[in-house]
């Protein structure tokens, strides 16, 4: 392979990432919301994520035979994993972490790790019992189709992607607006509403806050409805753009979004889309290590495949821990002892 | 658990005198033992010996006889009883009952793995406070540095460097042995300058300059080593002599506490759920690794058969013992097994009494002030890191060895989060506490709920939802109701157990109940400098 050829392979390559990189983007906030109000890690997010993601699977699956518009039936799945998810979530944090509110933070911890063991297994139980277990997403027709195939209807955009050599399917497209459609509408519920300066300020001071009249209680259940219903929407997302989903698949992508929420700066919004966005460039430009190996005729560079994507992310996460442990967006924590 | 009298300290004048009750016990246990694990007795009882025969039964008896041990650590009996259940269970009625009956052996050499991983696990968490979820991959460690040269992956290794040999062995060996010797003396001369003087940044990047040479010279030395052993690769088809074994016993100690000290060092800065997070990574890196790197690891297929120590007395002993051929290996690995636990549980003990012991519950309690107190923070979390690593290790190394066979599957995160229930479920910090909470959670594996799913096969349940696939459920509500309701553990640390007590008369932290005892440990009862509470977080919603 030639330079000629790989350059538009590259293009793909990190266009493909970024859009992977919106969904991990999204389990980000998830993971960035709840530790920015709590300072906990929310080791259940991955689990509350794939339970959007088979909310999601039902939903198209018993709509299969409906007629129906096939953006219709997303927004119905949507909605669905995120009620679900949300709800989830305010539960999990109702019974396993609201009672540990005090307790250092080891304990919160466990349980959490706990938590996701529990709904690892609740999942595959309940899907099992009706004979699923690898759940295959059938989306609506159209949905992988290539974008902007052979029509001119979709210029300029389409003509574009097209003139650069960018294979891209309309599910790829969906994808993208969604993700960037919750996150306007995050960023607006937490900048610009009441709710949101609440949680704001319950995340700067619980007892100031309270003293202002803002009962923390709920607006940290507010945050983990907020935090569920966009893990909902993620799974949503993952089930749409890597097709088959099961009760395990939660822990790749949510260490990968734990490593985006703490790349971009964990607590910050804008440093958990930015650290999604440059993990799944990084994870796919990994994936494909061995063909630039290829390229330059390194044995060494060959051996490195995807089955390291994983460490790869791994690998970011002590870099940055090590170096610039605030994240790129985040702000410096001085400890009061 | 085979040293019941070494925790015999305080006297228990309080509770009634209990050497019969504990005499008995031990008596019709063993005996329930020894009955429903002789095969061909209970092929004579009929219904009464299927019964026996069931896994959860067994397994019932197997905890009724294994809490003898506990008994006789906790109950108040005269001292000479108490050894004697402990010894005589151990030394005794098991491998008695497990000459009859090998899975039986096997369970307990399973158990005292686990319990050795927990104790190891419990250093790290439970009196240094630093949660890792990467443990089991010390654990691999030790499996594959036995694993490695005790198989015929050894050979592959040979041949392969023999095939492709890079450079010219004998010089490659000299540059390599030179550049090591050199690079170490400057090591140590650095180490000494800078121990006079305060450290400048010129010693501190000679110093990492000078690693790193060592790294790269013993690099060259072991390659070089290897290339010129090529020619023997015909002959150690098998892998190397089983006299090596010993050696190896202290290599895989050793190679697992460097990789404790090499996986600590970039993360010792962090703390609670970034150290978890970081753990849990690298603890994958290693199973990726081993998963990948086919030449050593054989990959996923894994290594196998991988050999055990030969030790000709021993084998004739177990023979003049009634037992027979085949069962020799697994007797001799579960008297090594229960030697190295005792090993393990007395360095254990007395770590925790010693001044790095002291200095590890201060770290866990609160690091910033102990560091003002003058403890060395990063040296006393390594030393945690590395002791608990080396337990992991050696234990691997027999794992290997009992199993024959190891692959990458063996070490993934779902065994750390076990071993973690283990140390949780006893009680974090309390050396019988994770004993028991290892023998507990391996019991519930191995047997119970595989049993639950043999006696539910038949129900029409689908296969993959039968409760012997219910493992990662059961270690979840353990962690969670553990944490919930009583995040001491099943017997609690006895220091521990002062500060919850201190902690129900304090009307200040009453709210806080037992989920508050984990933060207020290590804080002298009744000094006032010392704020009981770890006010971390001022914004409790209780107040």
């Amino acid at each position: 392979m030639d330079l000629a050829t790989l350059l538009p392979f590259l293009v793909n390559v990190i266009v493909g990432g970024l859009v992977l990189g919106f969904v991990y983007a999204i389990i980000a906030l998830g993971y960035t919301m709840v530790y920015g109000v709590l300072q906990l890690i929310n080791f259940a997010h991955s689990e509350v994520f794939v339970t959007g993601a088979v909310v999601g699977f039902e939903v198209f699956r018993l709509l299969k035979g409906v007629d129906m518009n096939g953006y219709l039936k997303l927004v119905i799945a949507l909605l669905a994993a995120m009620t679900i998810s949300g709800l989830l979530n305010v539960l999990i944090e109702r019974l396993a972490y609201r009672p540990l509110r005090n307790a250092p933070k080891l304990v919160p911890l466990i349980t959490a790790i706990g938590v996701s063991l529990i709904l690892q297994d609740v999942l595959r139980v309940i899907e099992g019992l009706q004979g699923r277990f690898d759940l295959t997403y059938t989306l609506p027709a159209g949905f992988a189709d290539k974008f902007c195939a052979a029509t001119s209807s979709c210029a300029p955009l389409g003509n574009f992607l097209r003139g650069v050599g960018v294979d891209l399917q309309l599910k790829d497209v969906i994808l993208v607006v969604v993700a960037l459609l919750s996150l306007g509408i995050l960023n607006y519920l937490v900048n610009r509403t009441r709710l949101g300066k609440a949680i704001r300020a319950v995340a700067q001071d619980r007892v100031t806050a309270g003293l202002m009249g803002i009962d923390s209680n709920r607006m940290i259940s507010a945050t983990f409805l907020i935090g569920g219903a966009l893990g909902g929407i993620s799974g949503v997302l993952f089930g749409m753009k890597f097709g088959t989903v099961n009760a395990y698949s939660g822990f790749d992508p949510g260490i990968i979004a734990f490593t985006a929420a703490v790349l971009g700066g964990i607590g910050s919004i804008p440093g958990a889309v930015l650290g999604g966005l440059t993990l799944g460039v990084i994870q796919n430009l990994i994936g494909v290590t061995n063909i630039l190996g290829q390229v330059v005729g390194s044995e060494n560079l060959g051996a490195i495949d995807a089955s390291y994507q994983r460490i790869g992310a791994f690998i970011v996460l002590v870099l940055i821990l090590i170096f610039k442990p605030t994240g790129l967006l985040g702000k410096s924590n001085v400890e009061k002892v | 658990m085979s040293l019941p009298s070494m925790f015999s300290k305080t006297p228990r004048s309080a509770k009634p005198d209990r050497t019969l009750l504990l005499l008995a016990f031990f008596l019709i246990t063993s005996g329930v033992l020894l009955v429903s694990h002789n095969g061909p007795l209970l092929e004579g009882m009929g219904t009464a010996g299927q019964f026996l025969k069931n896994p959860i039964t067994e397994a019932f008896f197997v905890s009724l006889f294994l809490a003898n041990v506990l008994f006789a650590y906790l109950w108040n009996a005269a001292p000479w009883a108490r050894a004697l259940v402990g010894a005589g269970s151990l030394l005794l009625v098991l491998p008695w009952a497990g000459r009859e009956d090998t899975s039986l052996l096997d369970l307990s050499i399973q158990i005292m793995i686990f319990a050795a991983l927990a104790l190891g696990l419990n250093i790290v968490v439970g009196l240094a406070g630093l949660l890792d979820l990467g443990y089991v991959a010390f654990f691999a460690v030790g499996a594959y540095t036995w694993g490695i040269f005790a198989s015929p992956r050894f050979s592959e290794v040979l041949k392969y460097y023999g095939e492709n040999p890079g450079a010219t062995n004998a010089g490659t060996l000299a540059i390599g042995l030179f550049l090591t010797v050199v690079t170490a003396a400057s090591m140590v001369y650095i180490n000494r300058l800078t121990a006079r003087t305060a450290p400048t940044a010129t010693s501190t990047w000679s110093f990492r300059l000078a690693a790193f040479g060592l790294v790269a010279g013993l690099t060259l030395a072991a390659r070089a080593t290897v290339v010129l052993m090529s020619g023997q690769a015909a002959g150690l088809a098998n892998g190397i002599d089983p006299g090596f074994f010993w050696l190896f016993l202290a290599l895989s100690i050793l190679a697992a506490a460097i990789v404790g000290v090499l996986i600590g060092l970039p993360v010792l800065r962090l703390k609670g759920d970034y150290l978890a997070i970081i753990t849990l990574g690298l603890g994958e890196v290693i199973r990726v690794l081993a998963n990948n790197l086919d030449l050593y690891t054989a990959g996923s297929q894994g290594i196998t058969p991988i050999r055990s120590a030969s030790v000709p007395w021993f084998n004739s002993l177990a023979g003049a013992l009634g037992f027979t051929e085949d069962q020799h290996y697994l007797l001799f690995l579960y008297v090594l097994v229960l030697i190295v636990v005792g090993v393990i549980l007395l360095v254990n003990v007395r770590l925790d009494r010693s001044r790095i012991g002291r200095a590890w519950i201060a770290i866990r309690d609160d690091e910033v002030a102990a560091q003002a107190m003058g403890v060395p923070l990063v040296q006393t979390k390594l030393i945690a890191f590395a002791t608990g690593a080396s337990f992991a290790g050696v234990m691997g190394m027999i794992f290997a060895a009992k199993q024959t066979f190891i692959s990458p599957e063996s070490f993934n995160l779902f065994q750390s989060i076990g071993v973690l229930s283990m140390v949780i479920l006893g009680g974090m910090g309390s050396f019988p506490g994770v004993i028991l909470g290892a023998a507990v959670v391996t019991l519930l594996n191995l047997r119970i709920l595989p049993g639950l799913g043999e006696a539910t096969a038949n129900l029409g349940i689908p296969q993959q939802v039968n409760p012997g696939q219910l493992q990662r459920l059961i270690f979840g509500i353990i962690l969670v109701t553990m944490m919930l309701l009583r995040p001491e553990g099943l017997l609690p640390n006895k220091r521990r157990t002062l500060e919850l007590h201190h902690d129900d008369n304090q009307e200040d932290d009453s709210v806080d109940g037992n989920a508050g005892a984990l933060g207020n440990t290590g804080a002298e009862v009744y000094s006032p400098g010392v704020a009981p509470t770890k006010h971390e977080d001022p914004a409790g919603g209780r107040k």
